[in-house]
Parts: structure tokens; C-alpha cells; sequence
């Protein structure tokens, strides 16, 4: 959950990260020496860390509280970013963003799900859980994107849709669904990027996209594994098996045909050096849209439906 | 002295009506004669509960007499994560199937509705809890693509807990397969009528249930995303009476009927007349 402490197992790291701050501080031969060897330690120990990974620790860092979320991928990826607010029918979420913004000089559309840094700003943004609002302001924004013949970036990091009364009542179940439907039909490049967590029908209902890329320590689950621990185990303490038993490492995705690519992340995970993890996800999404422009925009549609229509496995007999 | 007394919080067949000559109502409790119950299309005449049908009987509802047949009976589930919690899924199949429920969580049928022809699905809950893993997202899927077809209007009946977790990110995907499937529907201007009955919620709600171009409700269901559980354990208040009931969609604008089951095939046959 955003705002959780540190995980125990990526406290060394942590700390070592910490150290290797204050010895910058120091400056001197001495301080670059032992910044250096520090910087060894951490290599090997961000070697150790991410090579055993649990799926339940997955989950605990790609909700880690320092990783970059949709608006410093915005700040440093795009120029000319222009942010635009409401769906024109009830009002803004600020769950969601959504807006333009300059790629290598070209215009396209983003819309992603942003939490917040601090307490303050995450009351703000409701913990990144949208309310049909946000949704219905992704998709005016989409569909802005088609009229102008600009593709679309989708980042997802959320722990779920806002399950609460006046999300109910405004219709979030149709918000989401006719957001699937309408990604579905639209005739630009979609790009989708899960970043952190991908939350069940609150994700998907921004990441039905042309090409879906997940960095490597995010998750994306039908249920998340405390909901489904308390559902199926009944009891919330079996996060760890329900964690297992989910899939929903960006591997096992991939493995079953719901990803197209992995975005490798800095040793020990994004929140470790985040602008690096910024321009990796920014070169992934250069070639994603390169490919993607090659591609008629008439074809679009008929290609996603093909896309998801191959998803799932049943038997026939 | 009470001789007779159901325990505490004990849970109340609702799933199904219980086979015997005699059933009590889930609505008003009151003892009602089975045949009865069932010319009145398993609506308690005294209460008007609407008790939960198979999706057999709904089908069977809904077609003409003797006008159908099912298609894709032939889908089943896999188990593509090798899930297993209390018990392995595989082995909750197994069970399943060897009690008889062989349409997987989703029935699909072709035949006439009031002389016109046209598919109808509907969800099966007594297959656990009728959840949507990937043998409904394809039979459903598939259903899309006959109505594409054959140019035929689609009516899909929800009940549904929602994702099936069993299935994982697999179940979620069948959301945007289903979706994506509606949208060429749509853009084939083909009809397409979902009626969501009790309870409708999760991912299905969030998904093809709410897509018709008209939604109907049944009297009492229980519509929405998230469940009442989930959203009193978020907000730490008890729910108002009546939340998340059909008639509460109908008053918040996202159904455009709610229609007593016995109205119910005079209506779609009506609406339908109207896009066809």
C-alpha cells in the first residue's frame, strides 16, 4: 500500500543507499573511496535481493513509496506537458492524470493513474484509486488524442478502482467497462505501461493498448493478494500464498501471453536510481511507437481485438 | 420453547431452488407449492422475491419453446496457474462437472426470441459463484462473433461474482477480450441487451454488463463494482438500506428498466423490435 514503510528484506539496501549519501557529503579522496566501495556493496547486495525475490515481496516493491509515479515520468520524459482536468460531467479526479505532452518533439496524448509523495498529497490523490470521473476524463482525453490523430501513453499504477458509496453511485462499473469498449475502437497507437501496480479492472480500464509493457518488479493481478487471501483463504495473514498463487509477476505475464515486454529496472528496483528507470521506460516506449506507427490506424481496432481475443486458456473437447 | 431454530447467521439456500414439493422463500420466508413457484417463473408469488434461476431455466425462459440449442457447450476451463488454495482448482472442476453443471459459468444459446432469432447467455452461479475466468470470456466471445455473423441481436443475462481469482490475470484480460469483442458489435450496429440479475458485481458489472445499449435489472439484484463487504470495510460505515439494489442504478441512471422476470421476454422482444 503507498505509504507503507520500508519492507524488512529492502532495508540493507536502504541503508547502504543512505550511506553512500552521506559519504558523497563527506567529499575528499577519503569520501569518493568509500563511496565507491559502498557502491560495490550495494551492486552485490541488489544482485542478492532481486535475484530471490518472493512474488510477495514483488508486490511490497513495486508499491514502494520512492518509486517514480506517472507525473515524474511526465516531468522527465515529455516537454510542453499540458495537463487538462474534469470529464466535463461531474468533475476532476486527481486519481488520474491526463493531458499532451511533447515525445522527441512530437505531440501525444498521456493518461495515468498518479499517487501521491506525501500524506498530504496522497489524501489528494485518493491513494491513486480513481472514481469514475478519473476514468471518464482518461478516455475524453483518448478520444481527443484520436480526433488529432495522436497516439496514446498509459500509465498504470494503482492499487484499485475507489471502492466507496459515491463511486458507486456515479457508476463505476460503467465508467471502467465503457472505457474497455471504447480503448478498444480507437484508431490511434495505444502504449501502455504498467509502472507499479496493476489493480484489476481499475488498471485495465486504462491499458487496453496496442502494446503492453510492465516493468520488471511491477505486479498486475485480477485481485490484489490481501483480497484474495481473505477471500479464498479466509484469512488475510496468507498474503504470501495468495501472492504465489495469483501470477502476477511481470514473468509470469509474459509467460502467459498478457504482456508483450519487460522493462528492466535499475539494480534493486526503480525507487534506487529512478531517472535511470525513467529513461528506460523511455526508450521502451520509443520503440514501442515506432513499431506502432507502421501500422495503418485503420488496422488498429481489428489488431487489438486480435490481441486480447488470444488471451486466456480453456479446453475444448 | 422453540423446537426449530436456524442457527445464527447460517447461510440460506439461496443459490438454487431446492428441489421437493415444498420451498420456503428467500424473500418473506413463506412456504410456497414448488409447481406454483415455477409456472410463476420462480418469482414468490406473495412477495415478488425473485429467486435465483439456473441458467438453463433462464434460457428456457426466455427462447421460444423448443426453438433452441446451446452452442459451445464444448468449453470448458483449463487450469493455466495450477491454482490452488483451500483445495486445487482443478479439483473444484472435477467436482463441478461430476455434479452436473457441464456449461462451465456461461451457457450460450441460438434460437427465437418471440419469433425473431437471436443469442442469449446466460451465467451459471452454481458454478462457482458464476465467476468469469477464460471459458466464459471465450464462449461469450464467441457469442459476439456468431451474432457478427449471422447478423443477430445478442441478450446476455449476468450473474456473477466477477473475475474468477482461480484464473488470475487471465480472468481480468477476458474483461478486454469480451469488451473489445462489443465494441465491433457495436460498430456492426448489431443490438445487444444485458440484463443484470442477483448479484451482478466485480469485474463483470465493470466490464460486458454494463455495455448494453440497453441495461435491464431485475426487481431486488444486487449491482456494482465493488461488493458491500468490500466498500463497509473501506469506509468503516454499514451501507444504506437498499445500496447497490437495481432500483438504486435505476435512480443513479445506469439502467434503463428494471423489469419483473414475468415482463421480461415481452420487453427485450419490444426492445429489440425497436433496433433490429
Amino acid at each position: 500500500m503507498a505509504g507503507s514503510p520500508t519492507p524488512q528484506f529492502l532495508a540493507p539496501l536502504e541503508d547502504l543507499r543512505q550511506r553512500i549519501q552521506d559519504a558523497e557529503r563527506t567529499g575528499g579522496p577519503a569520501g569518493r573511496s568509500e563511496v565507491a566501495r559502498l557502491r560495490g556493496l550495494l551492486e552485490d547486495e541488489a544482485r542478492r535481493v532481486t535475484a530471490s525475490l518472493t512474488p510477495w515481496q514483488q508486490c511490497q516493491l513495486a508499491r514502494h513509496p520512492d518509486r517514480p509515479y506517472c507525473l515524474d515520468y511526465v516531468r522527465g520524459l515529455f516537454t510542453d506537458w499540458v495537463e487538462v482536468h474534469g470529464d466535463r460531467a461531474y468533475g476532476d479526479d486527481p486519481a488520474i492524470i491526463a493531458g499532451f505532452a511533447r515525445l522527441d518533439g512530437e505531440s501525444v496524448a498521456v493518461v495515468g493513474h498518479q499517487k501521491g509523495r506525501d500524506t498530504r498529497e496522497r489524501l489528494y490523490r485518493n491513494f491513486g484509486q480513481p472514481r469514475p470521473e478519473g476514468y471518464r476524463k482518461a478516455l475524453r482525453v483518448m478520444r481527443m488524442a484520436e480526433k488529432f490523430g495522436r497516439p496514446i501513453i498509459s500509465l498504470v499504477d494503482t492499487q484499485g478502482a475507489y471502492p466507496g458509496i459515491d463511486a458507486e453511485e456515479r457508476g463505476q462499473a460503467e465508467a471502467i467497462a465503457f472505457n474497455l469498449r471504447e480503448m478498444a475502437a480507437l484508431k490511434v497507437p495505444i502504449v501502455v505501461v504498467v509502472t507499479g501496480e496493476g489493480g484489476s479492472g481499475g488498471a485495465l480500464a486504462i491499458a487496453i493498448g496496442d502494446e503492453i509493457l510492465m516493468l520488471e518488479h511491477a505486479v498486475y493481478s485480477v485481485i490484489s493478494p490481501e483480497g484474495c487471501a481473505a477471500i479464498l483463504w479466509k484469512d488475510q495473514t496468507q498474503v504470501q500464498l495468495a501472492a504465489s498463487a495469483l501470477r502476477l509477476t511481470a514473468r509470469d505475464l509474459l509467460q502467459l501471453g498478457v504482456i508483450d515486454a519487460i522493462v528492466p529496472e535499475p539494480l534493486g528496483g526503480a525507487q534506487m536510481d529512478p531517472n535511470l528507470a525513467i529513461r528506460t521506460v523511455g526508450g521502451a516506449v520509443r520503440k514501442a511507437l515506432v513499431e506502432l506507427r507502421r501500422v495503418k490506424r485503420d488496422d488498429l481496432p481489428r489488431r487489438r481485438f486480435a490481441k486480447f481475443r488470444a488471451m486466456g486458456q480453456f479446453v475444448e473437447r | 420453547m422453540v423446537w426449530f431454530r436456524r442457527p445464527e447467521g447460517a447461510e440460506r439456500p439461496t443459490s438454487r431452488v431446492p428441489e421437493g414439493l415444498w420451498v420456503k422463500c428467500d424473500g418473506c420466508r413463506e412456504t410456497l407449492y414448488r409447481k406454483e413457484l415455477e409456472r410463476g417463473l420462480f418469482v414468490c408469488p406473495r412477495c415478488g422475491h425473485h429467486h435465483r434461476v439456473s441458467s438453463r431455466t433462464r434460457l428456457a425462459q426466455l427462447f421460444d419453446e423448443g426453438s433452441w440449442k446451446e452452442l459451445f457447450g464444448n468449453i470448458h476451463s483449463a487450469d493455466p496457474l495450477e491454482f490452488t488454495d483451500t483445495k486445487p482448482y482443478a479439483q473444484r472442476l472435477k467436482d463441478l462437472r461430476e455434479k452436473g453443471v457441464r456449461c462451465d459459468a456461461l451457457l450460450v444459446g441460438v434460437g427465437r426470441l418471440a419469433g425473431n432469432r437471436a443469442v442469449i447467455a446466460a451465467m451459471e452461479y452454481s458454478f462457482m459463484g458464476g465467476s468469469m475466468g477464460s471459458a466464459v470470456g471465450e464462449k461469450l466471445t464467441r457469442a459476439i462473433e456468431r451474432c457478427l455473423k449471422n447478423r443477430l441481436p445478442l441478450v446476455v443475462v449476468a450473474c456473477s461474482g466477477g473475475a474468477r481469482m482461480q484464473e488470475g490475470i487471465l480472468s481480468l484480460m477476458q474483461m478486454g477480450k469480451i469488451s473489445a469483442g462489443l465494441a465491433r458489435l457495436h460498430a456492426a450496429r448489431l443490438p445487444y441487451i444485458s440484463v443484470l440479475t442477483d448479484p451482478t458485481t466485480g469485474g463483470v458489472t465493470a466490464s460486458f454488463a454494463m455495455l448494453g445499449d440497453i441495461n435491464i435489472g431485475e426487481p431486488g439484484a444486487l449491482i456494482g463494482f465493488a461488493g458491500p463487504r468490500v466498500i463497509e470495510q473501506t469506509i468503516r460505515q454499514k451501507l444504506p438500506e437498499g445500496f447497490q439494489r437495481a432500483e438504486f442504478l435505476l435512480e443513479h441512471g445506469m439502467l434503463d428498466l428494471v423489469v419483473p422476470r414475468q415482463e421480461l421476454k415481452e420487453t427485450l422482444a419490444r426492445c429489440l423490435a425497436h433496433m433490429a
